[in-house]
């Protein structure tokens, strides 16, 4: 059928009387019924629904959270307590919080590298990943801020060290980090801000900034595994041929994968949710106590790849603020890798060995850095975070280069398969 | 005030620093089990008896304690309730607030202290009792380096002495280092007595630092196989819709 919408305003009955004044019918085929997407994703394309998935579980969990947390400094850490035990279900909706931001983490970690195996970010998809970037960096300050509501002493000393990197900063830092806790210590002030931050103002600019990502996406359609337009080869209905409507075919699909996450997500917080300190970090089961460090004072998991880097740059010419700054650019270099691709094929199935390789090496120092992260900087472990930090930055400021030098198979013209 | 703060926070850097250098004493095996009704409620008992005139458990309702542990409420107020304290209020000690500073700090609260410290570390400690002359109270402690708790259970367990062994330091000079502790004066109980008196102790400390664990457990298993179920159907499902993309 030649593609003539039913354009507002038609439409009978209830649905008919909405879409006259708002495009609800519009929205639902725009969006779902009539998003084209292409037949072939696989594995790695679970997780941007995901995301959406452990957000929605995290907004949610977190309004009924803020229903009995008290954001001050004396009666924190007790009002989780009261959560764990009074609160009807408050354990399971608190653990449900704390398993979802870990969980965030993996499900993000895992969309971002689909995105460098496939260059899902090439153009006409900046937008995409440049508002992904900003998703994920928002999401490293909210999951900071959360940390720091149980009051616990990590909570304290993790705050106490990642507000102080802002004292690095030349002429400002002092003035700076006053300004960030409000007071001249990590106290009932700062905790204070951090909870508004936390619970409003953090997860309405994520929330934007996911319709963002979101529309851009469909504005240009899906990328796929072997990397090529399915719009070129276009049906007689005008739909590519290569593509498929998302619902019902990839709303069923994506509920499958909900279900195998649903399954690792409830094993972990019905049977573990300390998940062996990696997630709830022994040393929070003790208030904030400014007097006594924790026997090491480590970021959770998904900080310290970042963390490493900090550790690794010594400080030079009687300041510490290259590490800081080595930290922020591992973030920042992100936002420029569609334009650092210089490959003429967007899928790593058809780029040459030198990508993979590089990949490869970029992966693993990537883990590699996590490890060092949590380990105390001493033995090998500096080292290695040297090396690996320089492998990171690597992958990215050479990819020019390394992408162009590289051999490239041909791209096939339709899509391979489909899972 | 401002100095005693002062003093204790020098006390507890100096402990920390003990500590690491003693860190490589294997910690014993608590082989506690939430599950042992019987267990939790003789450890309850003893909580009761020998911790809670100076450790609170704060965090923890008498009659939430009491309904977990299936413990008559009668019970509860007639054997485990020692202080003014209401069944449905939490357990707090009887140490007047001023008493602070009669250890050198104020005994820990132990709701938590499972899920901070660990069981094993538990069970460790409460077997690491040592004698050592130096010490306020007369002992050391294998596990947490002058430690600022007296050996409460010593009528129970007796006392022991420290078992030491040479060493070579960085410099090559020979050093006596701690290397475990020996019995030395009998107490009430048989090792295997104060073993499962202590286990006992620990098992309830583990439940109280989260009364909820069993349930959630249990509970766990029945949402896991409804997941599974949901799996196979989203499975059926998603094979019958897919059937027509070629």
């Amino acid at each position: 059928m030649a593609a003539a919408p039913e354009s507002a305003g038609t439409g009978k009955g209830f649905i008919g009387w909405i879409d006259q004044r708002f495009p609800l019918t519009k929205l639902w085929k725009d969006h779902v019924a009539e998003y084209y997407a292409p037949k072939n994703f696989n594995f790695w394309y679970f997780f941007g629904a995901l995301s959406l998935l452990v957000l929605v579980n995290q907004l949610v969990t977190g309004i009924f959270l803020t229903m009995s947390y008290k954001p001050s400094q004396a009666e924190a850490f007790a009002s989780i307590e009261y959560i764990m035990r009074d609160v009807e279900w408050g354990w399971l909706i608190r653990y449900m919080h704390t398993t979802g931001a870990s969980a965030f983490f993996i499900v993000v970690y895992l969309h971002m590298f689909r995105a460098l195996l496939y260059g899902s970010h090439r153009k006409p998809r900046e937008l995409v990943w440049i508002f992904g970037c900003l998703i994920f960096l928002l999401l490293m300050a909210e999951a900071f801020l959360g940390y720091v509501l149980p009051w616990g002493n990590m909570s304290y000393w993790g705050a106490q060290v990642i507000v102080s990197l802002f004292s690095s900063l030349p002429v400002i830092g002092s003035t700076l980090v006053e300004w960030i806790r409000g007071d001249y210590n990590i106290a009932d002030p700062t905790l204070n801000r951090f909870f508004a931050l936390h619970v409003a103002a953090l997860p309405l600019a994520l929330v934007f900034l996911v319709i963002a990502h979101i529309m851009a996406l469909h504005e240009v359609g899906s990328n796929n595994p072997d990397g090529i337009d399915i719009k070129k080869h276009k049906g007689p209905d005008g739909h590519p041929l290569d593509g498929i409507p998302f619902h019902p075919y990839y709303t069923v699909k994506d509920l499958l994968g909900t279900a195998g996450f649903l399954l690792i997500f409830a094993a972990v917080i019905f049977f573990a949710p300390n998940f062996f300190g990696l997630f709830l970090e022994s040393p929070n089961f003790e208030p904030a106590n400014p007097l006594q460090t924790p026997p090491d004072i480590t970021p959770v998991w998904y900080f310290t790849p970042f963390y490493a880097m900090l550790r690794a740059i010594p400080s030079a010419f009687g300041t510490q603020v290259w590490g800081v700054m080595v930290m922020g650019a591992a973030v920042f270099v992100l936002f420029f890798v569609p334009w650092l691709d210089r490959s003429p094929v967007r899928s790593i199935r058809y780029k040459g060995p030198i990508y993979k390789v590089m990949l490869a090496l970029f992966s693993i120092s990537f883990i590699c850095l996590a490890v060092c992260g949590m380990k105390p900087p001493s033995g090998i472990y500096p080292i290695l975070a040297r090396i690996c930090t320089a492998i990171y930055f690597a992958f990215f400021l050479l990819m020019p280069w390394y992408t162009r030098m590289d051999s490239v198979k041909p791209e096939p013209e339709r899509v391979t398969g489909h899972a | 005030m401002l100095k005693a703060t002062v003093l204790i926070a020098l006390g507890l850097l100096t402990a920390g620093t003990a500590l690491a250098e003693e860190g490589d004493i294997p910690l014993l095996h608590a082989e506690t089990d939430i599950g042992n009704t019987d267990s939790l409620q003789r450890g309850a008992r003893n909580f009761m008896n020998d911790c809670s005139g100076c450790h609170s458990l704060k965090y923890l309702r008498f009659n939430r304690m009491a309904a977990d542990l299936k413990i008559p409420e009668s019970e509860l107020s007639k054997n485990l309730i020692f202080n003014s304290a209401k069944v449905f209020e939490e357990i707090n000690t009887a140490m007047p607030a001023d008493s602070a500073d009669w250890f050198g700090k104020p005994p820990p609260d132990l709701s938590l202290m499972a899920r901070e410290r660990g069981t094993n570390y538990l069970y460790s400690y409460l077997h690491g009792f040592y004698a050592d002359k130096t010490r306020p109270w007369g002992v050391n402690n294998l596990y947490l380096a002058s430690t600022a708790m007296p050996h409460v259970l010593f009528y129970r367990q007796g006392l022991q002495k420290p078992v030491y062994k040479n060493e070579k330091d960085g410099n090559g000079n020979a050093k006596m280092v701690l290397a475990g502790v020996e019995p030395m004066i009998p107490g009430s109980m048989k090792p295997e007595e104060y073993d499962q008196y202590v286990r006992d102790i620990v098992n309830f400390l583990d439940y109280a630092a989260e009364p909820i664990k069993e349930t959630r457990q249990t509970m766990g298993i029945f949402v896991m196989l409804f997941l599974l179920v949901f799996f196979v159907f989203a499975y059926l499902l998603k094979k019958e819709y897919w059937k027509d993309v070629h």
